[in-house]
């Protein structure tokens, strides 16, 4: 008896399914990992102060587009500007975006609490070592003055956000680096690599670098042989002389959603509004107050698209970044 | 005869071996002896490698061990997040996949086992149903999200995850329902039949309450591992953050039954601990750590309760 009702409540509610989602106000919100952190910290008080229920998934900055192109979010987060590819797919569905820096993360270079020979690095220094096809297996390789010790990489898997993006700064061309090195897509697993060996080296986002400050030691950079390293700080990301391992990140909203749907548009102002302080919390480095001022207008007016055309740039200012979008 | 030509050098020979013989049985001893140590370490060494996970978890997680870890939303804030809406999750999962998986799983048994003639197309579907209890979950979870949740149009949700997590099962509740059935001697079958009973009343008064237990068994093994199923779940795009619980299926009024929650979204206990393993932050490892030994504990608890009811409803049956 129990059985046969259990099924038949299945079937009717396969039917009706449909209808019930309708009716009710969710704000649906998936993409990349690296900016849950932030996305899932607004939802949360979000959620709070407004009441209006809040879903954030993890697919991923690629997976998000997917969804967020066949109209299923109202919001992709990325960690990356959306591709030619991903353009095409929401142009097909007729999905329109607005695209909106919430953040840096700045990519931290690390080594062993052991190495005291690589207190900086320039970026032609990394792109000897991470270039595709390089050879480089020992320090004294990349600096004669640097010890005789063995040289053992760690960096984050090919589908991510942050891959692709060192390597479009450091190599010049994305997604191309050796593929001799230990990947994970599990970050806590590169900071374990790189704590265990004295020759150890990885990159990754800054926060994972903050939490693990005692067992790791970063790296300062030098945009260019002979120039100053900067060290990764907080105040170095701001003022943007740390370069070019700063990158924005971004969210998208659906311009329909936007538009259409005041609990979306209420979500997306709290974000910005409240962007400075919740960015902070969980270790990402917020964008110039200015810069939020200005991405605040860019959403008022519902700006659609992208000022990427589909390819990823270094070292953009956010203010021109809005300009281009007319 | 050469039997009496040999006898008594034979019966000397036993004589004077006999020393041999009880040497030789001596060595055969130990070497059960030895055998059975192999035996009792290999079980010891499965056993410590659960016992160190577990305990290594329990370490980790025990300062999560309270009430508010369970009655808590996810949070940014390590200390105040909680599993909440996973373990709510994971519990209507559940209910979902108990509803699909047992009525089918039995019927699909009880059908190739009593009735179903045996020629080459049975003998097909056997291999089948044998091959799909080791499909990679993966695969179950590729064809939930084109099935279910773009051509059926059944969202992400919990339905959707019932009927991934159903159909992962099925193989085993089908292989463990035909398993029980066997073990049934075919006289109690014949027996009904000489006092006349139809091939329905054999089934259902005799067949299937005698491998009740068998069944059972099955049954909640599938669940626990479907409990702890990743893969098949965040391919049909379970949620990470949902700090809200579905619609009640219980309602105050009538017809006190809602289905609503079929269709919302959730998320469940080994992706919330996927989750909180990623983040940078320690204090979240602590939260996952936790999590393991919940799921840990809740698995072998289901187990458990298997075992017992095995034990139990065999103990009731007299032939």
């Amino acid at each position: 008896m129990l059985k046969s009702l259990g099924i038949a409540a299945l079937i009717a509610t396969a039917f009706t399914s449909g209808l019930v989602e309708a009716a009710e106000k969710i704000i649906k919100i998936d993409g990349s990992s690296t900016v849950y952190p932030i996305t899932e910290a607004v939802a949360e008080d979000f959620q709070k102060a407004h009441g209006v229920k809040v879903t954030v998934g993890e697919s991923g900055t690629g997976g998000g587009f997917k969804k967020f192109c066949r109209g299923e979010t109202d919001i992709s987060d990325a960690s990356r500007p959306i591709t030619q590819k991903e353009m095409d797919a929401c142009k097909e569905a007729g999905i329109q975006y607005i695209e909106l820096p919430v953040a840096f993360d700045a990519l931290t270079v690390v080594v062993n609490q052991k190495n005291d020979w690589a207190k900086n690095l320039s970026v032609e220094d990394l792109k000897k070592i991470w270039a595709p096809g390089s050879k480089v297996k020992n320090w004294k390789e990349i600096n004669p003055s640097f010890p005789d010790q063995k040289l053992s990489l760690y960096g984050p898997g090919t589908a991510s956000g942050t891959f692709e993006y060192f390597t479009e700064a450091i190599n010049g061309k994305s997604k191309s680096q050796r593929t001799d090195y230990t990947p994970s897509e599990d970050d806590n697993v590169l900071v374990q690599g790189v704590s265990s060996s004295v020759g150890g080296m990885a990159y990754f986002g800054m926060a994972y670098y903050e939490e693990n400050k005692d067992k790791l030691n970063a790296v300062g950079i030098s945009p260019k042989a002979g120039a100053p390293a900067i060290m990764p700080s907080v105040k170095a990301v701001e003022d943007g002389s740390y370069q070019p391992l700063a990158r924005p990140i971004f969210i998208y909203v659906n311009a329909t959603s936007a538009a259409f749907k005041p609990e979306v548009k209420a979500f997306v102002d709290y974000y910005l509004d409240n962007a400075p302080t919740l960015v902070k919390e969980v270790k990402y480095v917020p964008l110039p107050a200015a810069d939020y001022a200005a991405i605040k207008e860019h959403f008022k007016k519902l700006k659609a698209g992208t000022g990427f055309g589909g390819k990823n740039e270094v070292g953009i200012k956010i203010s021109d970044l809005l300009a281009r979008v007319k | 005869m050469t039997s009496d030509v040999t006898q008594k050098p034979a019966q000397a020979s036993v004589l004077k071996n006999l020393d041999a013989v009880r040497a030789m049985i001596k060595r055969h001893k130990f070497n059960d002896y030895i055998f059975s140590a192999i035996g009792l370490l290999t079980l010891m060494l499965v056993l410590l490698t659960l016992l160190i996970l577990f305990s290594d978890l329990v370490m980790d997680g025990y300062e999560r061990f309270n009430l508010s870890f369970l009655s808590e939303y996810p949070s940014r804030r390590a200390a105040n997040a909680g599993l909440l809406s996973a373990w709510v999750g994971s519990a209507l999962v559940m209910l979902v996949t108990f509803l699909v998986a047992v009525p089918m799983g039995v019927a699909a048994g009880l059908y190739l086992e009593e009735y179903a003639p045996k020629n080459w197309f049975s003998d097909l579907i056997e291999i089948n149903v044998t091959n799909l209890a080791g499909v990679p979950s993966i695969v179950y979870g590729l064809l939930a999200l084109g099935l279910f949740v773009y051509i059926l149009d059944l969202g992400q949700s919990i339905l959707t995850a019932g009927l991934t997590l159903g159909l992962l099962i099925l193989p085993i509740v089908i292989v463990s329902t035909r398993e029980s059935i066997r073990a049934i001697p075919i006289a109690i079958r014949e027996a009904a039949y000489a006092v006349g009973a139809t091939k329905w009343q054999v089934c259902y008064d005799h067949v299937i309450k005698y491998s009740y237990g068998g069944i059972l068994t099955g049954v909640i093994i599938g669940m626990a591992r479907a409990l702890g199923e990743t893969a098949p779940i965040i391919t049909i795009g379970a949620l990470t953050f949902i700090a809200f619980l579905p619609p009640s299926p219980v309602t105050e009024v009538a017809p006190f039954i809602n289905f609503e929650w079929l269709s919302s979204g959730f998320t469940v206990l080994p992706i919330q601990m996927f989750n909180w393993l990623s983040r940078p932050d320690h204090a979240f490892h602590i939260n996952a750590a936790a999590t393991g030994a919940l799921i840990i504990i809740v698995t072998l608890l289901m187990n458990g309760t298997a075992i017992y009811l095995r034990y139990k409803i065999r103990k009731n049956i007299k032939w």
